[in-house]
């Protein structure tokens, strides 16, 4: 085992009767950098995270955080792990302290030792203002702070969250990715954030894990997915122009490499396997249309989510026809 | 890797830290949830609850006394019996209000119900649950921390009533235990912690295998309401449907079986033991439970049960209510351990 590595997945699987939640998953986080696990609701993520944290226990194959087997020493693992479940909870009748002070006490930290301890994680986490009122008053953005106050109180090495950002509004979502930031770079703490919220992710992780259907079908830095996809040879192009007519249509089709139009009122979405922005232009040039619009996708998380997602979708077509619904969601794109 | 093998090989050291993990942990959580049951709304609810029980039970018994003497004063034909006169301020109840012991076994099985009902779904449904299994404690501290607290509350407050009743008793009538009384409303008040523990392991069994508190809290009290009232109907149903005493002859043939059926079916329920063993150590006049033929009968001298006696005739209550209390809290448990917390 490497230094660098500190969670890591061997052919990790996990089946509820019939159903494989997570297939066969082998998955390496380094040491210190931010990981995206991202997938659509129901991907298995959570399922994955269960399991790293030893809550439950894989059908195959096993988990290593730091050396220690997730499943068997569950107990040395969750001490050097701190979890953020999904909508985080707190005991509403108490204060935020309190809350803080119970996990405190649950984690053996000495008596003398918890106040000065949360007083210096509320501070970190701006919850100083509020660290005295019953958590049942907290909104939403309150708790997330506060949730990362609690992961603190043990000082983990590897910090779990599930969905963090879920609900949050913008400004809260804001300071909550600097905060997390702050974590890995300060304090070089390994996170493993788990969402179907992209933008957000791609603002921090240093290197993200696409999830469908239980598999990791991507795994790598944002650069490295993008070069992934423009080597297949992915391009979406938007365009609008006027006149908008049969002609202009008739002329996209025709094009070479096209493997996709579609319309959404007068705004083309183009996908093909090369740059066509030069025919285009010319043609544009040529027969006196005016270029309203045209704009160059890619490279954006959405853009390879989309692929990746609709890679696997097709996979899954050719496998078992089942995904009806999901492919019907992206027929028009294929048109 | 050396990490690895350090966590296999248990030395002294490891065994030392593991032991303080489970004690401190179980302390935190306990601690927590003494602190929530204290400061919650529902504990006002059974303190008053408890109290005014105090006060009726006193009142009822000591005017029901009072009246009993005054009649047998009065009336040469009612007669009086002046022994174990403590033990009458518990069974004792006045003009319409029960006894200290009939409410106890009314509201003692409610106050078990009030404090478990909610203990692990409402963990759950708060998002607090996966929060603390995430830390490094064992599992079971959680469930067996929040029996603890529970339980220690039922002590404090039979223990506290049961006292408490005596005391008053002894302030306004004068009437003083002897040794042998304390004893036996000391064995009932066990006896009534243990029954009560019974109706708090059958709520957190609930709370552990349902989704919502609400779902919970109806089915311990349908469960409570089925051994109060409906349990004793069905014994009866069943009873005579296997041995029928229509007729003369049935009867003759069928009587004792019947008898026998019925009570044995009948204490099945909790309830039905509970009250059985009370009355049993409160009343040293009663010298048998089950069936006794005339012959048994002949000879015996209609004196007063010693206590040893009394002992005898109760103690499988007391297993009896024991072990279902294990057999609930041990279900609710390996159901506890092996239950997938997710996030809602």
């Amino acid at each position: 085992m490497t230094d660098t590595t500190i969670i890591r997945t061997e052919d990790l699987t996990k089946a509820y009767g019939t159903k494989t939640a997570v297939n066969h998953l082998g998955l390496e986080i380094r040491r210190g950098e931010i990981f995206g696990l991202l997938g659509p609701n129901g991907a298995g993520k959570t399922t994955t995270i269960l399991m790293l944290l030893g809550l439950t226990e894989p059908t195959q194959g096993r988990a290593l955080i730091d050396g220690y087997d997730c499943t068997r020493q569950s107990m040395q693992v969750k001490r050097i792990t701190g979890y953020m479940p999904d909508n985080v909870g707190f005991y509403s009748d108490m204060t935020g302290r309190e809350n803080l002070r119970f996990t405190a006490r649950l984690n053996g930290i000495p008596e003398k030792e918890i106040d000065p301890l949360i007083d210096r994680l509320i501070e970190k986490v701006g919850m100083t203002y509020a660290a005295n009122q019953k958590t049942g008053t907290y909104s939403k953005g309150m708790r997330q702070r506060l949730g990362i106050a609690d992961v603190l109180i043990k000082d983990p090495a590897v910090i779990i969250m599930d969905e963090p950002t879920a609900g949050l509004d913008p400004e809260g979502m804001r300071e909550f990715l600097r905060l997390i930031k702050q974590l890995s770079v300060e304090d070089g703490k390994t996170i493993l954030i788990s969402s179907h919220q992209l933008y957000q992710i791609q603002q921090i992780c240093d290197r993200v894990g696409i999830f469908v259907d239980g598999s990791l079908i991507a795994c790598g830095g944002i650069s490295e997915l993008e070069s992934q996809i423009a080597a297949q040879g992915h391009y979406t192009l938007e365009i609008s122009a006027e006149p908008c007519d049969d002609r202009f249509l008739e002329f996209l089709k025709e094009l070479d490499g096209i493997t996709g139009i579609s319309g959404e009122d007068s705004t083309f979405v183009i996908s093909s396997s090369k740059d066509l922005r030069i025919d285009i232009t010319r043609f544009l040039g040529t027969h006196e249309y005016k270029l309203l619009h045209m704009h160059q996708k890619g490279g954006d998380l959405d853009e390879i989510y989309r692929v990746y997602f609709e890679e696997a979708e097709k996979e899954g077509d050719e496998n078992h026809d089942k995904s009806g619904s999901r492919k019907h969601r992206f027929s028009h794109r294929r048109a | 890797m050396t990490k690895a093998a350090a966590g296999s090989t248990v030395s002294a050291t490891e065994e030392h830290k593991r032991r303080s993990i489970r004690y401190h942990s179980l302390r935190a959580l306990y601690r927590k949830e003494m602190a929530d049951h204290v400061n919650s709304k529902r504990f006002i609810i059974i303190l008053i609850l408890v109290i005014a029980m105090t006060i009726a039970s006193v009142y009822g018994a000591v005017t029901g006394i009072k009246s009993a003497i005054m009649n047998a004063a009065v009336d040469k034909n009612a007669s009086f019996d002046a022994s174990y006169m403590f033990l009458k301020l518990y069974t004792t109840g006045g003009s319409s209000i029960p006894s200290y012991m009939s409410l106890i076994a009314l509201i003692g099985p409610f106050i078990g119900l009030i404090l478990g009902f909610d203990s692990i779904n409402a963990e759950k449904n708060n998002g607090t649950l996966n929060r603390l299994v995430s830390q490094p404690i064992y599992r079971d501290a959680i469930i067996i921390g929040k029996f603890l607290a529970s339980s220690t509350l039922i002590v404090v407050m039979v223990l506290s009533t049961g006292i408490a009743v005596g005391c008053a008793g002894f302030l306004t009538s004068g009437i003083r235990p002897s040794g042998e009384e304390a004893v036996r409303v000391l064995i009932y008040l066990l006896y009534t912690i243990v029954y009560i523990c019974f109706w708090l392991t059958m709520a957190m069994l609930f709370s552990v295998f349902t989704r919502h508190a609400a779902t919970s809290a109806l089915a311990s009290i349908a469960l409570w309401l089925f051994f109060a009232i409906f349990m004793s109907l069905l014994a009866g149903i069943i009873s005579n449907a296997v041995y029928p005493v229509n007729t003369e002859y049935e009867q003759a043939v069928n009587a004792l079986n019947n008898y026998n059926l019925n009570l044995n079916l009948n204490r099945v329920s909790p309830y039905y033991l509970y009250s059985e063993a009370s009355s049993v150590l409160m009343d040293p006049a009663t010298r048998a439970i089950n069936a006794v033929s005339y012959t048994q009968l002949i000879g015996a001298l209609s004196s007063y049960l010693p206590l040893g006696q009394s002992l005898l005739l109760v103690w499988p209550h007391l297993v009896g209510l024991l072990a279902l209390s294990f057999a609930a809290f041990t279900i609710s448990y390996i159901g506890f351990m092996r239950q997938e917390v997710r996030g809602n």
